[in-house]
């Protein structure tokens, strides 16, 4: 009859309006999310990373050392050596056979794209961005020092002491695991990390991996490079010349 | 058939308060120790950013292990069916749980933040073995606490059965995960194997079943209660299979690392030129832990002294081996460049040492005081131990019969 | 039993009340002392006090992991942007002695504070931090 051909038609439409009324806004935006890359969001699409010249980085310099202390108030504490942070170190190699080559470059957390530290982590503290950095979120850190016994290029440090004099962009405390930042506060910014801007020897290049048209990118396309520890597959964003 | 076994609390109110007054004193120690590395952080300790896992988790570790392995005799009993064994069944249960909860909290306290133990309970992520031993090992005190109560509820026997097969399979698994620790360390070329997983499986049966011996011979020791050699030679048995396992695994282990040329330089450090850890790879877990043991316990003339002294040697060599596996492997370094040889002021290319400070020391033998006070409580307060476990009153059909 | 029952629970309701009640007299005696805050910068917040009051916690541990994990930088909610405000003119920070902004009011309310064992509580233009 009539009257109920209408109504059903009439719940048929109230019902479709319902429907889009609430969906489209969630169309609505999704679409917008994808369209606007918050510029002040890391994203995905960048990967930072670094190339290091080995066969510019001088033996005996430690500057990018120093630089990193500084940035990020690194401080030798009052125990054993071995019981201070380091973020990043000069290693001084010789190579065992042949003319005995000695070559020297710094060692520094490699940011790699598989990375152990974030796999053993049992909280997620150890967290890698989505542009690549690995962190450690020390608001949930609770110093277990596994990601330290994973960590096939020992870049973590552990935190054996309170501390005071954190630089406010670089918090960092008692009983959390650290390790280099990639000064991600500087990134952030727009600059680059300390160690990069303070070597006197052009060794180390910072920048965006997955830009083509970038120095990084460039460099990488045309000179030799190769990962530390490369078999192991977990495809580190520091690249070292000159091995 | 076993004939009316009555269960009773142990009674000797001298000698277990003398014995819980010993324990408090290390258990105060170790809190202290806790306190103490809280306030001041860990550089009061041996402990540094290349050996980062110390003392403390070389007894965590060694307890731990244990504990899944001192639940063997309840196993025995419920899943195997070895009716003997059901009486011992609930000190067995006791003693998992008390070695896991002086375990838990030695590796608890020697975190870095301790105070969030309740982020660590919270916040999983799910590839991390870490996170998975998080849930095996609550999941252990919950499955064990509900196993123990369907044993000494006279009216829920029924249900022991299915449960300590759950309670088996379960311990099983957090071996596997505790042995995982190591094994899926890819860093390291002391570890990296998934061969530690059976092997930690093996040790835990050996050390667990001789630390279980020796609290029944302690315990009933204390309340002057017959303990029959029926049942101390079928536990010697068991032991001596576990013994020789374990030393299978370990044999093993090395054997395929020695075959592969880029493993040659840590097996050589640990099992020729490690100094301590060469020393206590093959005194501690080989001679002392494995060797003597075996000769002990298979001997033609076994005396209850000679199996007691096994477990003991047995429990020394399984504290060697934890040492040299957990320091050990972190001693020797990393090899990041292959071919060459590697200096920096961060420690590459050297052998670390370590040695543990008093704080570490005070701290892993609170715990395993806190695990014998566990037991002790317990034995004293609840009704774990039969009165009489003798020949005549486990196995009648044996008794008469000369021992081993 | 239903006796008993009612005098349990009569029992405990007292109890809680005479514990509710103890505080609320000691403070009004002067017991605990009410916090005294000393800021460099008084001004408006990002709320108000009463809000800020109840909710600055969640905000704080919402927008931690916005800033940590998504990279998020130029947020209203910022911890080095309270501390910019509400350290004190004395010390330059929000601990130190029971006149500052963080320690007074969390002395008073019996709360840990966990944020400085990594966060640095020196305003940043006396941590001598770069812009």
């Amino acid at each position: 009859m009539s009257t109920d051909t209408s109504r059903r038609a009439f719940i048929a439409a109230s019902a479709g309006a319902a429907g889009f009324v609430a969906l489209a806004p969630g169309v609505k935006l999704m679409d917008l999310a994808q369209a606007n890359a918050d510029p002040d969001v890391a994203s995905g699409k960048v990967r930072w990373g670094m190339l290091i010249d080995t066969t510019k980085c001088a033996t005996g310099c430690s500057d990018c050392v120093t630089a990193c202390a500084k940035e990020n108030a690194i401080e030798p504490g009052s125990g054993r050596p071995s019981q201070s942070s380091q973020w990043i170190r000069k290693i001084e190699l010789k190579e065992k056979t042949g003319g005995h080559r000695e070559l020297s470059l710094p060692m520094l957390c490699q940011h790699c794209a598989n990375p152990p530290c974030v796999d053993v982590c049992p909280t997620g503290a150890s967290f890698k961005r989505a542009d690549g950095i690995v962190l450690v979120d020390r608001h949930i850190c609770i110093g277990c020092r596994y990601c330290m016994m994973a960590c096939p290029y020992q870049a973590r440090s552990f935190v054996h002491e309170p501390l005071h004099n954190q630089n406010p962009e670089v918090p960092r405390g008692q009983g959390c695991v650290e390790s280099c930042t990639l000064c991600v506060h500087r990134v952030d910014k727009g600059q680059t990390p300390a160690c990069v801007e303070s070597c006197t020897h052009q060794a180390m290049l910072f920048g965006d991996l997955n830009n083509p048209d970038g120095e990084i990118a460039r460099r990488i396309n045309t000179v030799t490079s190769s990962q530390v520890r490369a078999d192991l597959r977990l495809d580190p964003g520091v690249r070292y010349q000159g091995i | 058939m076993a004939a009316n076994i009555v269960y009773r609390e142990l009674t000797n109110k001298r000698a277990i308060g003398l014995l819980l007054a010993v324990a408090g004193l290390f258990i105060a120690g170790g809190f202290a120790a806790h306190l103490t590395m809280e306030h001041h952080g860990h550089v009061i300790t041996g402990m540094d950013n290349r050996i980062v896992w110390g003392l403390p988790h070389v007894f965590a570790v060694f307890l731990i292990v244990a504990a899944s392995g001192a639940l063997n005799v309840a196993s025995t009993a419920s899943v195997f069916g070895k009716t003997i064994y059901k009486p011992l069944a609930p000190l067995s249960g006791l003693l998992a749980l008390a070695l896991l909860a002086g375990g838990l909290t030695v590796l608890m306290l020697d975190l870095g933040r301790s105070d969030r133990i309740i982020v660590a309970a919270t916040k999983y992520n799910f590839k991390s073995i870490f996170a998975w031993n998080v849930f095996l090992y609550t999941g252990f005190f919950a499955i064990v606490g509900a196993y123990l109560w369907l044993m000494m509820e006279r009216r829920m026997n029924a249900y022991a059965k299915p449960l300590g097969a759950a309670a088996f399979i379960w311990r099983l698994v957090l071996t596997t995960g505790t042995g995982s620790i190591f094994g899926f360390l890819i860093a390291r070329e002391a570890y990296q194997s998934a061969l530690l997983a059976p092997m930690f499986i093996a040790l835990s049966l050996s050390y667990g079943t001789a630390i279980y011996l020796l609290t029944l011979a302690a315990a009933c020791a204390i309340d002057d209660r017959p303990l029959g050699d029926a049942i101390v030679r079928r536990l010697k048995n068991l032991l001596a299979t576990f013994v020789a396992a374990s030393l299978y695994f370990v044999a093993i282990f090395h054997l395929t690392n020695i075959y592969f040329t880029r493993n040659h330089g840590v097996e050589y450090f640990i099992l020729v030129d490690g100094g301590i850890f060469t020393g206590l790879f093959w005194l501690g877990q080989v001679i002392i832990g494995s060797v003597l043991p075996l000769i002990l316990l298979l001997a033609p003339k076994v005396t209850r002294s000679r199996i007691l002294l096994s477990c003991i040697a047995i429990v020394i060599g399984g504290i060697c081996q934890m040492y040299v596996t957990i320091i050990g492997g972190q001693a020797w370094p990393l090899d990041l460049f292959p071919g060459f040889t590697a200096r920096s002021s961060f420690f590459d290319g050297v052998i670390h040492s370590y040695a543990p400070g008093l704080w570490e020391i005070l701290l892993s033998l609170g715990g395993v005081a806190l695990a014998a006070a566990i037991v002790m409580v317990a034995l004293k307060l609840l009704r774990f131990l039969p009165e009489r476990m003798d020949d005549a009153t486990l196995d009648p059909s044996q008794s008469g019969k000369h021992t081993t | 039993m239903l006796r008993r029952a009612v005098t349990f629970l009569a029992f405990i309701t007292l109890a809680m009340l005479a514990a509710l009640a103890t505080p609320a007299a000691f403070a009004e005696s002067g017991r605990v002392p009410k916090p005294v805050i000393d800021i460099a910068n008084p001004g408006q917040c990002i709320a108000s006090p009463e809000v800020m009051r109840r909710t600055h916690m969640d905000l704080l541990k919402h927008q931690r992991d916005k800033t940590l994990r998504e990279g998020e930088r130029h947020a209203k909610i910022s911890l080095n942007g309270c501390i910019d405000c509400h350290a004190s003119k004395n010390n330059g920070s929000v601990l130190g002695t029971k006149e500052n902004f963080c320690q007074s009011c969390h002395t008073y309310a019996a709360v840990k504070l966990d944020c400085f064992e990594c966060h640095q509580p020196k305003a940043a233009k006396i941590a001598g931090v770069k812009p």
